[in-house]
């Protein structure tokens, strides 16, 4: 059924619906919605969940980490320095190969302190094992949330389900909201590969030295390798039952494009009203959505990229010393192949400065407008160093 | 599409109010989006909140910069900030209030209206005699003067989000509803 939700609520409700059995959190700006609803849900038996009020996050993952060795399904959501504090015991969660889900909502690192949202906490996460969905709207933050489960289990590796504070977190739209009998089709009980079991005692998480932990290394990259297919597989099975997809990448009107964009999260929603304008007057643009970051799905970006002109990548997020952090990985992607695009690399919106349509307009006439990037990353909307901060309200 | 913005302040019920005319609009058939000012709120501090509605998908999300009509549930707000900031011409300006204010022609350029939701709210006992809830006579009004969404559409919202008081609730919608003035300036 169809109702106005809470971007956080849709996470909670596919949360109740997969059935998680233990959750385990500490609340921070802008995530707290989301376990606020679950308590609730478990307060009044909707869901029949464990929820542990723990002291960090750091124990929140760690208490998920044994929940999941125990062989149940297991859920937890945070934040900007909450995910920081977890990075430790999230690398512990994909060495274990457990199916952890959990939802990060994107917001700005301090200092200085801030709550808005800034894909630098997720992205500075990418080498932990950990694969990562991206989201666009309300509707895709409830959908991924379930897909996530079944994926997770599908090839032993915890998922983190990605989305824009507020843009997202706060914002309130129609949602359909699946039926239990559909969602138990999707995703049937979880059946642990492995569990601490009295029955069949073993040890996990022992000494792993140089003869061992290679091939232990070489497994979760397999894992990973497996997960691009499975998240095709995954996502026909979800069409079937639910008629919706998404798409380790979505290409919009990229067939005859001579300029791509290149997008994640919510802007790329706001790209397509953009879009939708440029087309009308006869602008040959597109916009290529990036909705899985880990696995990179470089064959599908090659596959996409290599007809166009140019590639704008619009990068919410910054990797200092370096630049913006999918545009890297997307030019990585196209290095090995001999006709490609120009990539242009484009900063905008750190710390939650608004994307309007016109700055997005801007990227694409800048990028339209010259052959090649003037700068290794264009940072957009900078105030001139002389300007006072306008007030917060505009 | 249309936005309307909604100015309070922290507590009064700015943010549930936009919420509530969202699901009243969604059963009236429209794609809505509603969000608060992303900030830190306090209470009694101002505060806004934004209702995008369209009759087809709603693909921006940004913060809103040029509503068509705004809502005011504390005139005090007047004195203190400009709740016509990026007001399209002939923009509704619908106020909490038992009168137009006294210097009314600052308005001139938009389209104002006004209703003693805080009298409603108190007569129905909704929120505390310090602290009236008037999101949902607020709700009737507009329904009034923007001429949607369907009265039907506003008491099933109330019922929803509002289970509790829900008779009293959709009586100060529908005395709203009927009590609204618009004047000509």
């Amino acid at each position: 059924m169809k109702r106005v939700l809470e971007g956080s609520h849709s996470v909670a409700e596919a949360v109740r619906l997969a059935k998680a059995e233990v959750i385990a959190a500490y609340p921070i700006t802008p995530q707290t919605h989301i376990v606020e609803r679950l308590s609730d849900f478990c307060a009044d038996g909707s869901l029949n969940a464990r929820y542990l009020r723990v002291e960090s996050e750091h124990s929140a993952m760690a208490a998920l980490i044994g929940a999941s060795s125990a062989g149940v399904r297991t859920f937890t959501a945070t934040s900007s320095q909450g995910l920081a504090l977890m990075h430790e015991v999230l690398h512990w969660a994909s060495g274990a190969r457990l199916p952890i889900v959990l939802a990060e909502v994107n917001r700005a690192l301090a200092p200085g302190w801030n709550i808005w949202t800034d894909q630098t906490d997720s992205l500075a996460q990418r080498d932990t094992g950990w694969i990562q969905l991206y989201c666009e709207t309300g509707q895709e933050v409830l959908d991924t949330t379930l897909q996530a489960f079944r994926l997770a289990e599908n090839v032993s590796l915890p998922v983190m389900v990605v989305l824009d504070a507020f843009y997202l977190s706060h914002t309130y739209e129609p949602v359909d909201v699946p039926d239990q009998e559909q969602v138990d089709r999707f995703l049937p009980p979880f059946t642990p590969r492995f569990m601490l079991d009295t029955e069949r005692p073993c040890a996990f998480n022992q000494m792993a030295p140089p003869d061992v932990y290679m091939e232990m290394r070489r497994s979760i990259q397999e894992g990973m390798e497996e997960a691009l297919g499975r998240f095709a597989e995954m996502e026909d099975e979800f069409k079937k039952i639910f008629g919706r997809s998404y798409g380790a990448v979505e290409p919009i009107a990229c067939e005859d494009a001579e300029i791509i964009l290149v997008t994640s999260g919510t802007m790329s929603s706001t790209c397509r009203q953009l879009v939708k304008e440029l087309r009308s007057r006869g602008e040959k643009v597109g916009i290529l959505k990036i909705k899985l970051f880990r696995p990179f799905p470089a064959e599908s970006i090659r596959r996409r990229l290599k007809t166009a002109r140019k590639a704008a990548v619009i990068d919410r997020n910054f990797s200092f010393g370096s630049g913006g952090i999918f545009a890297g990985e997307v030019k990585a992607a196209l290095c090995d192949i001999p006709e490609r695009p120009v990539v242009f690399s484009f900063i905008a919106g750190l710390g939650g400065r608004d994307v309007t349509v016109g700055d997005l307009e801007n990227i694409y006439m800048q990028t339209k407008n010259h052959d090649v990037p003037q700068q290794e990353s264009i940072w957009t909307g900078l105030r001139p160093a002389s300007a006072p901060a306008p007030d917060l309200k505009r | 599409m249309l936005e309307i913005r909604f100015h309070g302040r922290g507590g009064q019920g700015a943010v549930v109010a936009t919420i509530l005319l969202a699901k009243a609009f969604f059963r009236a058939g429209y794609y809505v989006q509603s969000f608060p000012l992303f900030g830190v709120e306090r209470r009694g501090a101002p505060v806004e909140a934004y209702l995008r509605l369209d009759r087809e998908e709603i693909l921006i999300r940004t913060n809103s910069y040029t509503p068509d009509h705004v809502v005011v549930l504390d005139t005090t707000l007047l004195e203190a900030i400009d709740v016509t900031r990026g007001l399209k011409p002939t923009g509704w300006i619908l106020l909490n209030a038992p009168a137009p204010p006294a210097d009314s022609a600052r308005f001139s350029n938009f389209r104002l209206a006004y209703v003693d939701a805080t009298e409603i709210a108190l007569r129905h006992e909704l929120g505390t005699r310090t602290h009236p809830i008037v999101n949902t006579a607020m709700m009737g009004a507009f329904a009034r003067v923007l001429g949607a969404p369907p009265m039907d559409a506003v008491e099933g919202a109330i019922e929803e989000e509002i289970p509790e008081k829900l008779e009293v609730n959709i009586e100060a919608a529908r005395e709203a509803y009927e009590r609204v003035s618009g004047i000509t300036l």
